[in-house]
């Protein structure tokens, strides 16, 4: 009798998912999909706050990426003040996002996934997680932490703390950076570089190990969508939006305010989650991915000599392999690299302690959309305000549900390459949440859900029924 | 002015007779928590934290209002008080919405102290979630009646510091509300003089500055204190 496999919950991502697997006649599995299980619903609590208050609030979608989320928000605020924010606030903001970035993907793949990458798929599932690696190799497992260490600390220097800082606000920021903190940078920043380097190297003499799940995690051609500068090069805090084909070619750039005209989002009644879509090509050929790969497929170079050298050779490997999901754990790294040299070189610039960091204003427009690079892929924020600056409706794109059709593509991929029938061994289930994991979804960001993490896999048939359940977590 | 002596927590003190128990406590160093009181200001008595057993038997009596008497036995800190402060407490949490971690006043907050200061940490209540109004029409101040808890300190300042008298209550019970002027938007209000007392005055956030993002806000309040000291005692301390 043709079956369902559910793995629920996921685990090692942030929030709560389940996959579906659905099996035909012969016990193959035909499609799968990735289900949000959890409901946040920020942008209704938004309405009727005062937008000043909001990236305050929004940094409460996501503890992991609360300085994108405050990023956001406060340039939609300064379009609503209609102020130009002081440069010296723009070097701040971009600094912390830089941080943000790399601490983000140092808990991605030294906490998350490199129990996979390094344990094996295959590895009892208790030892399987930060703690097992902890105990087969400590000294990786701490230069992670202490990468991530890194970057939440210049967050904290910044913000105050590290988690939820209230610290970018409508027309700038609320401090500069303290003189002793910018010494303990200097200092560590070697180290990261060092760290990073290290896991680059490590990742690429695990390509080969990992033939098979880089040919089927997520690979396939589609769009890819990511901020550029207005040289091309890559960015994360301001610019244009820019659509690159599978190929690599430009296919639309522009202000990211025009988002509306080129995105689409579509609700499933399965998942909490939206799906997103390029507008103009529809949901099939307008598929995109947005976050590491993505911006690195889209941008002409990084910016910065050693992450450029990644970058060519990441290029080298082929449009197709650059196509491959499994990457996106590749140009995490190269994208910590990249933040990295980015803080290093705005590192001893005056204006990090500059006093001129934020423009006061009313009420000047009644819209605002503002736009960075979260570590997962694009975000939007765009608000409408009463004339006092009360929220009269606020809209988040997110990235995880930007990559939402990708990731459904990439389990429905998975699956049938590995699952031929209801009893399926539990590294074939890991295979499925590390496809997942590829992404570094973020599913308390793109829900408005809340909660831990773990996954539950579906078992389905043909008729709807579900006729197997495996649950972790 | 006739002295009395009275005991406070076992401690013998003396106090004049026309001061409150609330009055010769804190001029003995013997706290007791307040929410509604403003030195200075008229006493209200409206917000109960300040109750402390008094008289025989051990009466609940409100310690800003209720005067000193020769011989009275007052005790502040009684494990009965310390639960009706946390649920007098609790209450004024349960009615409003006060979501302290995305609060303009979070860290700058007398109700939040009040709550560290008592041990409320939770709730034993149902929240209420009350639907309430954030006007920002005002130049310089928002009120955001979901932080409000109704201790009028706004309204006596207004009215016994600036004499303009822009603040008053409306409604009853659970319908309660400052308003500004004949319940129009503050920003329309034709006594306001913009001077911010009422800000100062306020021991949450429901009072703002426009422009504060999460605790980002002082409320000055020195400067109020100040000013009462200033027209009270004609004392211009600085």
């Amino acid at each position: 009798m043709p079956d369902r496999i559910v793995i629920d919950p996921v685990t090692r991502i942030e929030g709560h998912a389940k996959i579906s697997i659905f099996l035909g006649d012969d016990g193959a599995a035909t499609a799968a999909r990735f289900h949000v299980t959890e409901f946040r619903g920020f942008e209704k609590m938004y309405e009727g706050r005062p937008f000043w208050e909001m990236p305050a609030i929004t940094a409460r979608v996501c503890g992991i990426c609360p300085v994108s989320h405050l990023t956001a928000s406060a340039k939609a605020g300064d379009q609503i003040l209609a102020v130009r924010v002081p440069p010296a606030a723009v070097k701040l903001r971009r600094f912390a996002n830089w941080a943000q970035v790399l601490q983000s993907h140092a808990l991605s793949f030294f906490h998350l996934s490199s129990p996979d990458l390094l344990l094996g798929m295959d590895a009892d599932p208790a030892k399987r997680n930060i703690f097992g690696l902890i105990a087969d190799n400590p000294d990786l497992a701490r230069a992670g932490i202490r990468l991530r260490q890194f970057g939440q600390r210049i967050i904290a220097a910044l913000g105050g703390q590290k988690v939820h800082p209230a610290w970018v606000v409508p027309g700038g920021v609320r401090h500069a950076l303290p003189d002793e903190d910018k010494e303990w940078v200097r200092e560590r920043l070697p180290e990261a570089k060092q760290t990073t380097l290290a896991a680059i190297g490590l990742f690429k003499g695990l390509l080969d190990k990992f033939r098979d799940e880089a040919e089927v995690f997520g690979k396939f051609p589609s769009l890819h969508l990511g901020l550029v500068g207005p040289d091309g090069t890559w960015e994360t805090y301001d610019g244009n939006m820019r659509f690159a084909a599978a190929d690599g070619k430009t296919v639309a750039e522009v202000d990211p305010a025009r988002y509306k005209e080129f995105i689409a989002e579509r609700a499933e009644s399965w998942s909490y989650i939206k799906s997103t879509y390029c507008k103009p090509l529809g949901p099939d050929a307008g598929m995109y991915r947005v976050g590491p790969l993505a911006r690195l497929n889209v941008c002409d170079r990084m910016g910065t000599p050693q992450a450029d050298r990644e970058l060519v050779e990441f290029r080298a490997r082929g449009r197709e392999a650059t196509n491959a999901s499994f990457l996106f754990h590749l140009a995490r790294l190269i994208e910590i690299l990249a933040s990295a040299e980015r803080i290093e070189g705005m590192l001893d610039d005056p204006d990090l302690q500059s006093a001129d960091i934020r423009a006061e204003a009313g009420v000047n427009n009644p819209e605002g959309v503002g736009c960075c690079e979260a570590p997962r892929g694009i975000l939007f924020h765009h608000y409408h305000v009463t004339g006092d600056g009360l929220i009269r409706e606020a809209n988040l794109l997110i990235a995880t549900a930007q990559n939402n059709l990708a990731m459904n593509r990439t389990v429905t991929q998975i699956a049938r390459r590995y699952v031929t029938g209801k009893d399926v061994p539990e590294g074939i289930l890991n295979r499925l949440e590390a496809g997942i994991r590829a992404f570094d979804p973020c599913l308390s960001c793109s829900t408005h859900a809340a909660g831990q993490m773990p996954l539950r896999v579906e078992l389905v048939g043909p008729d709807g029924e579900v006729v197997g359940e495996l649950r972790r977590g | 002015m006739t002295a009395v002596t009275l005991t406070i927590d076992g401690k013998l003190v003396t106090a004049r007779a026309d001061e409150t128990i609330l009055q010769a406590a804190r001029a003995n160093g013997i706290p007791i928590p307040t929410l509604c009181h403003v030195d200075g200001l008229s006493a209200h008595g409206g917000c109960r934290l300040c109750l402390v057993e008094a008289g025989p038997g051990g009466r609940l009596q409100p310690a800003c209002v209720i005067k000193v008497a020769e011989g009275q036995d007052v005790r502040t800190d009684t494990a009965k008080l310390r639960e009706y402060r946390k649920l007098i407490l609790e209450l004024l949490f349960a009615e409003g919405n006060h979501v302290c971690a995305v609060c303009v006043a979070n860290g700058n907050c007398e109700l939040q102290d009040a709550a560290a200061a008592a041990g409320m940490d939770h709730l034993t209540l149902d929240y209420t979630h009350p639907r309430r109004e954030v006007d920002l029409s005002h130049d310089r101040f928002g009120v955001d009646h979901n932080r409000c808890i109704l201790c009028t300190r706004c309204v006596r300042a207004c009215d016994e510091l600036e004499g303009a008298h822009t603040w008053d209550m409306s409604g009853r019970g659970a319908n309660s509300k400052v308003i500004t002027d004949l319940n129009q938007p503050w920003g329309e209000s034709a006594t306001c003089t913009s001077c911010g007392k009422c800000f100062m005055a306020c021991p949450t956030g429901a009072i703002f500055r426009k422009g504060a993002t999460v605790a980002e806000m002082d409320h000055g309040r020195a400067k109020l204190d100040f000013l009462i000291t200033a027209r009270g005692r004609k004392q211009w301390n600085v």
